[in-house]
């Protein structure tokens, strides 16, 4: 059995919970006690039938408001699957929510009102999916019961959304119309929808496959820490991190950053034992020959393929913060193991999500504004475009003063 | 599946291995939150690999409600020294003996709500800047929402419209002095999960997870172990039966579950079938829909 970390995105309304609840519940994933408490909290607040939204709507302020207000994490699993989702609500203001959750997965899910088509909200989210390299979307036309399971719907909201996703790249799109309230087409194929010949939902979440996500080729392993002699071992010295790309074997030679000094890969301890090869996300310890200067915050790569290092480069940066950008303030920057001091020297753009229009007017760079900038890093720092590893190509933007996350980078 | 690919249980345990590392290198001061209940069995046996050949960094921390069952303290005593941690114990009952909390009274009263204070006081005083807990995102609602690298403010409190967002696999550990963060490397593990890595790595378990004969009573649904420490209430009946805990906490608020099994394998197949969360014999979530939210605002685990 193995691993698929997805995301679910869509507006308000579009029906996201409740399909969650149904997958939730149509996998056998819901307990008697929480499906018990959902009934009486349906009955309460006076809801027709059991509310199967309110299975994953956690906090009580969102019970109260109706709405999902930020990114919670689901399980379920089938004999072919476990899956890890990121719940990620669609209201505007809380788009950050998408690239928290998509920054972590393999596949998105997307939930289109039929009887709205395609919105502004839509776009932003299959644009962001494209923009942190998410390979697969799955485009589920929900609410096909309130059309009556007509197929031209289906089609209109499908060709409205293949003129959107012409513009970006990189992305594997599937549409399947569904009705998650009622549940056809979710887990079993629905006889309202024959017209239709894909499989259902479920099955393709079952099915997709997401090994070909993964950099193999480009072998980059961040120093995390270093573990020194001890009582038990008192000539051990070794450097403990996952691997973020590529494949490390003993007998290899590798090539250290900063130093740039050459040693060869002695053995690769996994966490029962040693490993032939090490490959992402494996978390494992390195010991090299000769012994080298580690630090947190090197890199172990390969003297044939190194990464880029510089003080300066471009980056996709997306507004988290309530607060907006402050030249003035001081900002840290984490990067693999990396922390260290960073400025914005120019804000280059802004982009529109909706019609991708380069805004010169990029200030102020504000919440769920995304913009192209130009970061300075008060010494070298080892990287590769996003688009080629999205482990080295990634960071965060902490506000050194009152510590909280504010910004998410995809380096250019 | 391909070559290059990790199981589930694998991709979990890497994660897991990553995320402890972060913490002992982010966070001077950093302790295991320790129960010897299986969660934190499996945390320590991680804790024990991410940094071999060497010691895990962390000593072993439990609040003791002095409302434990005998059996899982004995367990947890020897674990501790098995596996070479330092164990630290601060309980409840000193807590009420320096006037920092009130014993609850009536009927249902318990001293679970009474461990977040005993632990913020024992952070404050050990001086941690971090505490490692077993939480998983799959035992509740709140928890579902909570971040991995999770913040504590100066007064222990969890703000859970305020959370750090948390991408990839970079987490942000900054604090201000006295602040503390809460890590949760188990958050995308499963009940199903931690029990096939205690059964894949063989790790030993108190044995009240195991079916055995004791005296019970059932209240509100929920069945609960006779002590003197729970009074019978009117009606109460107490009857010998086959049962088994599904989580090894308080006394007071933990529920039994009828059940043959006996074994690892059986276990894992009861909990495969089972009907209810592994919570639904926790007494203390029952108090409202929000009840673990609350507690989770105030500092709890």
């Amino acid at each position: 059995m193995d691993l698929l970390r997805l995301i679910t995105c869509g507006n308000v309304d579009d029906g996201k919970s409740t399909l969650l609840g149904r997958l939730l519940h149509d996998t056998k994933s819901i307990f008697e006690d929480q499906w018990e408490a959902v009934q009486q909290a349906s009955v309460r607040r006076g809801d027709p039938a059991t509310n199967l939204a309110l299975l994953t709507d956690g906090l009580r302020a969102e019970r109260e408001r109706g709405i999902t207000i930020d990114v919670a994490y689901r399980y379920f699993a089938t004999p072919r699957r476990k899956f890890i989702l990121a719940d990620c609500p669609g209201h505007f203001e809380y788009t950050r929510n998408m690239v928290t959750g998509a920054s972590s997965a393999q596949l998105a899910l997307l939930l289109v009102d039929v009887r709205n088509g395609l919105t502004e909200q839509t776009c932003r989210h299959a644009f962001l999916a494209s923009l942190l390299r998410i390979k697969h979307l799955i485009v589920c036309v929900n609410k096909m019961d309130l059309v009556d399971f007509r197929q031209d719907a289906f089609e209109h909201v499908r060709n409205q959304f293949m003129a959107y996703a012409e513009r970006l790249e990189g992305l594997d799109i599937q549409f399947i119309p569904i009705a998650a309230l009622t549940g056809d087409n979710v887990v079993e194929k629905s006889a309202r929808l024959s017209w239709f010949d894909g499989p259902p939902l479920l099955y393709t979440l079952e099915t997709v496959y997401v090994g070909n996500e993964i950099n193999h080729v480009d072998a980059r392993f961040p120093v995390q820490l270093v573990i020194g002699p001890s009582d038990a071992a008192p000539s051990f010295q070794g450097c403990a991190g996952q691997v973020a790309s590529g494949i490390f074997r003993p007998g290899e030679e590798i090539m250290h950053f900063p130093s740039r000094q050459c040693a060869r890969v002695t053995a690769i301890h996994g966490p029962g034992g040693p490993v032939n090869e090490a490959f992402h996300p494996m978390s494992v310890v390195l010991e090299t020959d000769p012994p080298l200067p580690l630090a947190r915050g090197d890199l172990l790569a390969k003297p044939n393929n190194q990464p880029t290092t510089g003080q300066e480069f471009e980056s996709m940066l997306c507004w988290l913060s309530a607060t907006p950008f402050d030249p003035a303030r001081r900002y840290v920057l984490r990067h693999t193991s990396n922390a260290i001091a960073c400025t914005i020297t120019q804000v280059r753009y802004k982009l529109d999500i909706t019609t991708l229009h380069r805004n010169q007017n990029a200030l102020p760079l504000a919440m769920n504004d995304l913009a192209r900038v130009t970061l300075h890093t008060s010494a070298p720092l080892c990287y590769d475009s996003y688009r080629k590893n999205r482990q080295t190509g990634c960071l965060i933007l902490v506000d050194a003063a009152d510590n909280t996350t504010v910004a998410a980078g995809m380096i250019l | 599946m391909s070559r290059l690919h990790l199981s589930q249980i694998d991709a979990l345990e890497h994660e897991a291995i990553h995320i402890l590392r972060e913490a002992a290198a982010q966070f001077p001061r950093t302790a295991i939150l320790f129960s010897g209940g299986k969660d934190s069995l499996v945390l320590a046996a991680l804790a024990r690999r991410a940094f071999a050949p060497g010691p895990a960094p962390f000593p072993l921390l439990h609040i003791d409600t002095g409302h434990n069952f005998a059996e899982t303290l004995e367990f947890r005593d020897r674990l501790a020294r098995e596996l070479g941690f330092r164990l630290l114990v601060r309980t409840v009952q000193d807590t009420l003996d320096r006037g920092r909390a009130v014993e609850e009274t009536g009927a249902n009263a318990s001293r679970n709500a009474l461990q977040s204070v005993t632990l913020l006081d024992a952070i404050a005083e050990l001086n941690f800047d971090a505490a490692i807990g077993g939480g998983r995102r799959d035992e509740e609602k709140a928890r579902a929402k909570e971040r991995i690298f999770s913040h504590r403010d100066a007064s222990g409190h969890w703000h859970p419209h305020h959370q750090r967002p948390e991408l990839w696999n970079l987490y942000n550990g900054r604090k201000n002095p006295g602040e503390h963060f809460r890590v949760f490397p188990l958050s995308n593990w499963t009940e199903l999960d931690v029990w096939a890595y205690i059964a894949r790595e063989k790790l030993p378990l108190p044995s009240l997870y195991f079916s055995h004969e004791r005296d019970v009573f059932l209240r509100n649904g929920t069945l609960l172990a006779a002590s003197p420490l729970l009074p019978l209430q009117a009606g109460e009946q107490v009857s010998r039966e086959r049962v088994r805990f599904r989580t090894v906490g308080d006394l007071t608020c933990t529920g039994a579950v009828r059940s043959r099994a006996s074994t690892l394998e059986e276990i894992i197949a009861e909990v495969a079938a089972a009907r209810q969360t592994e919570r639904g014999t926790r007494y203390d979530d029952r108090r409202s829909d929000s009840a673990m939210e609350d507690r989770k605002r105030a500092g709890y685990f």
